[in-house]
């Protein structure tokens, strides 16, 4: 599936959201910001201001896509590399920051309340998508759960076994993979002899389809075509978003030690955000001085951002015993009293 | 006032669990037409209907990761794992999601969910049926075990635990899940989850235990008592987070103790109750603490599991060995 060709050339009818200046406009800015929030993270690591981060470089379009295509109370269950799609539902930078500079606090975000924090251990998280799906069908609210996970997760059972139920059960879920042709440095050829990933929900009796994942335009019609169909009634949608990782795993890898940078440059002109760009000018929706002023004000909202992420006062070391239970229990309390009696100070 | 078994006990706490709060469901395999392969969860499909009452696929790491999602969004699942042998696939998302999501949100998801589960050995069962992995699970920060030996604790603490906001797993002993009847008040009260249970008072011994092992554990203390010596017991009940009071006035009184439980020694949950007493009982200690407990082997097929499971006979010999101390 696709609407825009890699030169940004229409190449199927345009679906409604797209023909509107502001929205494709803020689609075309949510991109961007991800891939400023991306490079801000990553210097920030590198200057042993935050935890190891993945970046998501040359995959904006399926976070952001993704995310656009959801209503306000769906709930968003992401991977490690989500960042465009929680930014797009309402985390702010700050909280994300909060969170890889390694604070907890950071998933406590103001909204959206329900959605969940991102999701280390690969593929974990999808048996939570359907839950979440079959609280909402149960109480039969017009409401879906949307799950993204990488291509390596689809080698999970936690996959299989969330894709089987959601077909059984006809769960109002979609599943999303950001297929970005890596597992750290395992190619997506050595992970499965499936001919696609997509006709991995053939076998759970489920449709399976594959998107263009560096077309937001695409991405978000056919995420919005699964989540009609899920609130309907309709069951679940596996969508195989097709993307490339164009950086390192995370600031913790070096790519180079498995791929030739020559694999890479091919697929910078695959990117989504020149794609889009192309598009608006062509459309002549978008012009020099529009993009400079939005690069500004993305890069000033980041800075800002990170600022405010540096200036957030610590935490108390006994606060590790907060939000364990809902209640301290006593043998608990007494751990953190002999913490606070024996507290070092800070360095 | 009905007298029900420990089973029925369960089925009783479900039941009036579902009825006074409807976000509490089942699900796991075979609990609903079939009524689970204990019969725990036998007549509430017909009672609260297919809704609330679900029949899973075979896919265990599935049934905890979907109550994780049910729980996050304010439903309270009760799910039931067959056998603690194959419970062992649950553990990433117990460990790695359900025992931590408060944590991890700061109190914004949290997970009041159940896993029930039959555990321990003595039936006569198959392969792999018969494991007693309960120290995997009280080594999980954020979670809570817990273990009902009787008919009365299974009622009072499986409401507990479906009312606690958060996951806990509940380790049913099925080899007494029918040893006995006791009379039990349908009344919908929980028993606390933060106490241990004095099932005997005595002056000389203490004698330590949960699960199925209480009743070797009682026999033994009678073996004691007809030579005069007397015996607290104590059931732990809940292995985490561990209240240890119960257990350290006891001790300080009586100075030598005995922990009984089926799971292999080496780094079963007896070694952390003897670590306590250790670090909070030493100057009470008259003896070293014993454990009696299964063997460092795999739980054998029926022919050999009464040689690997602690008898009445294997604790009174610890008991003496710690009575000769002086
Ligand atoms: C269960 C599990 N195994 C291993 C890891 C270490 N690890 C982190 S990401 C990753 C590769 C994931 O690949 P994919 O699912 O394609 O997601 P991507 O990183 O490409 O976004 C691995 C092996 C992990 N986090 N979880
Ligand atoms: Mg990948």
């Amino acid at each position: 599936m696709q609407v825009l060709d890699e030169n940004g050339a229409v190449v199927k009818a345009l679906p409604e959201f797209a023909k509107e200046r502001t929205q494709i406009i803020e689609l075309y800015r949510a991109m961007v910001l991800n891939r400023a929030f991306d490079a801000k993270a990553i210097a920030l690591q590198r200057t042993g201001r935050l935890g190891t981060y993945a970046s998501s470089l040359g995959q904006e379009a399926v976070a952001v896509g993704t995310a656009a295509a959801m209503a306000e109370d769906d709930v968003l269950l992401p991977s490690f590399r989500g960042h465009g799609s929680q930014l797009w539902r309402g985390v702010t930078m700050v909280e994300l920051f909060q969170f890889w500079g390694g604070d907890e606090r950071g998933n406590d975000f103001a909204r959206p309340r329900q959605d969940f924090p991102v999701c280390i251990p690969v593929a974990s998280h999808i048996p939570h998508a359907v839950g979440v799906a079959l609280a909402m069908q149960m109480r039969g609210e017009r409401r879906a759960a949307v799950c993204i996970f990488g291509d390596g997760a689809t080698s999970k059972g936690d996959f299989y076994e969330a894709l089987n139920i959601a077909g059984v059960w006809n769960l109002p879920v979609v599943f999303v993979i950001n297929n970005n042709q890596w597992a750290i440095s395992v190619p997506r050829s050595a992970q499965t002899a499936a001919e696609t990933l997509a006709q991995k929900a053939i076998a759970a009796g489920l449709p399976g389809i594959q998107v263009d994942g560096n077309d937001v335009v695409a991405m978000r019609y056919s995420v919005e075509q699964a989540l009609d169909r899920a609130r309907a009634d309709g069951g679940a949608t596996l969508i195989e978003a097709l993307t490339y990782r164009m950086g390192d795993h995370t600031t913790a890898d070096d790519a180079s030690r498995y791929r030739d940078d020559a694999d890479v440059s091919h697929h910078w002109k695959l990117e989504p955000v020149a794609r889009l760009r192309s598009y608006l000018q062509q459309a002549g929706l978008w012009t020099r001085e529009d993009e400079e002023s939005l690069l500004k004000e993305c890069a000033k909202d980041v800075e800002s951002a990170a600022q405010a992420y540096l200036d957030i006062p610590g935490r108390s070391p006994e606060s590790i015993f907060d939000h364990l239970y809902y209640s301290l229990p006593a043998p608990l309390a007494a751990q953190r009293s002999a913490m606070l009696a024996e507290q070092i100070p800070d360095a | 006032m009905p007298e029900v078994t420990l089973v029925e006990a369960v089925n009783m706490a479900l039941a009036k669990a579902m009825e006074s709060d409807d976000t509490v469901m089942v699900m796991g395999e075979d609990v609903g037409i079939n009524g689970g392969v204990f019969r725990a969860t036998d007549g509430l499909l017909g009672r609260f209907g297919a809704r609330r009452v679900r029949d899973t696929p075979l896919s265990e790491a599935l049934i905890a990761g979907m109550s994780i999602g049910l729980a996050a969004q304010g439903m309270r699942p009760v799910a039931e794992i067959q056998f603690m042998g194959f419970i062992h696939p649950i553990i990433d998302q117990v460990v790695n999601h359900a025992s931590r999501l408060r944590y991890r949100t700061r109190g914004r998801l949290t997970c009041p969910m159940v896993l029930r589960c039959p555990f321990g050995g003595g039936i006569h069962a198959p392969e792999h049926h018969s494991e007693s992995t309960e120290a995997m699970f009280a080594h999980i920060p954020g979670l809570r075990v817990v273990i009902p030996s009787s008919p009365s604790r299974a009622y009072g603490l499986l409401l507990a635990a479906i009312a606690d906001p958060d996951p806990v797993v509940f380790l049913e002993p099925k080899r007494i899940y029918r040893a006995k009847r006791e009379l039990v008040e349908d009344d919908g009260k929980p028993i606390p989850l933060d106490c241990s249970f004095v099932l005997r008072r005595g002056e000389d011994l203490t004698l330590i235990t949960w699960g199925a092992m209480v009743a070797e554990t009682i026999e033994a203390s009678e073996i004691l008592a007809a030579d005069g010596v007397t015996c607290d017991v104590i059931d732990v009940g809940i292995l985490n987070p561990l209240g240890p009071n119960a257990i350290l006035d006891s001790v300080s009184k009586t100075g030598r103790c005995v922990i009984v439980h089926e799971a292999p020694l080496t780094g079963g949950y007896g070694g952390e109750i003897a670590a306590q007493l250790a670090e909070h009982a030493m100057m009470s200690l008259l003896a070293p603490v014993i454990r009696v407990t299964g063997f460092d082997s795999v739980m054998p097929l029926p022919k050999l599991e009464r040689h690997y499971m602690p008898t009445a006979n294997r604790i009174v010999s610890a008991a003496r060995k710690t009575l000769a101390y002086s």
